[in-house]
C-alpha cells in the first residue's frame, strides 16, 4: 500500500533534484528559475500528501496559494530577465552585480 | 494494485523527467521535460484524490508558465553554450550539497512518527467533490488570502508589464482624438466627374 513516505521520499528528491539544478547551472538563470519551479512542486507534492493522509483540506488550499505565487515569481523572473538581456545581450549572472544603480 | 503501479509510474516519471530538466543541453528541452514532470506531478496528487490542484497545476505550470519560459528561451538569442561551461566545475560540490540534503530530509522523514493516520478520514465521511469542498473552504475561512492571492497576481502581472515595456520614438502611434476630431464638410468632397474627365485631387 502506497503511505504518506513513499510521497514525502518523492518530494525529498526532487527538491534536492531542485537545489541540484541551483548549483550546476550556475551560470544560467533560466536554468535557475524552472530548477526553483521544481522545489516548488516538491513543497506542493508534500502539501497535498499530508493534505490527503491527515484528512485536513487546509494543505490543498496553501498548495494554490503556493501555485499563485510560483507564477508570480517566474513571471516577474522572466521580465526582469528579457531587460537584463537587452541591455547587455547575455543573461550571464556573473554579470548582474551590474544591475547594482 | 494499479494504484501501486500508477504510484511507481508516475513517480519515477517525475523524478526522471527533473534530472532531465537539470542536465538536458538544449535549455528548449528543459523545458520540455519540465512539462512532463508536471504532468507526472498532477498524476500522483490524482492518485491522492486532490483532483483540484491536479488539474490546477496542469492549467496553471503547463499552460501559462512552461509556455512563458518555452517562450523567453526562444525568443532571447542566447549563446547556451557558453553558458554551461562551469557545469563539470560545479558538479562535485553540487553532488555533495544534494547527497547531504537529501540524507538530512530522508533522516528526518524517518525519525519523525507520524501519528496513527487516519486514512482519508474528512474526504471519507463527506462524500462531497474535491473541487466543491476546496471552493466552499476558500471562499469562507480563506476568503482573505485568496483576495490577496488575487492581489499577488496582479501586482505580477503590473509589474511584469512595466519592466518590459518600452516606448519608442521612431514608431507613429494612433492619434485618436485626431481622428474624432475630424468633420465630413472637410473629410469628404462630392465631385460628379463629367464623362471622360477624371477626379482632381
Amino acid at each position: 500500500m502506497i503511505g504518506l513516505t513513499h510521497y514525502l521520499t518523492v518530494a525529498a528528491i526532487l527538491f534536492t533534484l531542485g537545489v541540484l539544478g541551483i548549483f550546476l547551472n550556475r551560470r544560467n538563470i533560466i536554468l535557475m528559475l524552472m530548477a526553483i519551479e521544481l522545489i516548488l512542486l516538491a513543497v506542493n507534492i508534500n502539501l497535498v500528501a499530508f493534505s490527503a493522509f491527515l484528512g485536513d483540506l487546509v494543505g490543498q488550499v496553501f498548495a494554490m496559494f503556493v501555485l499563485t505565487v510560483a507564477a508570480a515569481e517566474a513571471a516577474i523572473g522572466l521580465a526582469i530577465l528579457v531587460i537584463f538581456f537587452r541591455r547587455r545581450g547575455s543573461i550571464a549572472v556573473d554579470d548582474v552585480n551590474r544591475m547594482r544603480g | 494494485m494499479i494504484t501501486i503501479l500508477a504510484f511507481y509510474l508516475f513517480a519515477t516519471l517525475t523524478i526522471a523527467s527533473a534530472v532531465a530538466v537539470i542536465f538536458a543541453r538544449n535549455p528548449v528541452h528543459s523545458v520540455l521535460w519540465l512539462i512532463m514532470a508536471f504532468f507526472n506531478a498532477a498524476g500522483l496528487m490524482l492518485i491522492l484524490g486532490a483532483e483540484f490542484i491536479a488539474m490546477l497545476l496542469v492549467i496553471v505550470y503547463v499552460g501559462a508558465v512552461a509556455v512563458l519560459f518555452l517562450f523567453i528561451v526562444m525568443m532571447l538569442n542566447i549563446d547556451f553554450a557558453a553558458l554551461r561551461s562551469g557545469l563539470t566545475k560545479n558538479l562535485p560540490f553540487g553532488l555533495i550539497i544534494a547527497l547531504v540534503l537529501l540524507a538530512e530530509i530522508i533522516l528526518a522523514v524517518s525519525a519523525w512518527k507520524a501519528g496513527p493516520v487516519t486514512g482519508n478520514a474528512q474526504l471519507a465521511t463527506t462524500n462531497q467533490p474535491n473541487i466543491e469542498a476546496i471552493g466552499e473552504l476558500l471562499y469562507s475561512r480563506f476568503l482573505f488570502p485568496f483576495e490577496i492571492a488575487g492581489l499577488i497576481l496582479l501586482v505580477a502581472m503590473i509589474g511584469a508589464i512595466v519592466l518590459t515595456h518600452r516606448s519608442r520614438g521612431d514608431v507613429r502611434g494612433q492619434k485618436v482624438w485626431k481622428q474624432v476630431d475630424r468633420r465630413p464638410d472637410e473629410a469628404i468632397k462630392l465631385e460628379q466627374p463629367k464623362v471622360g474627365e477624371g477626379v482632381k485631387l
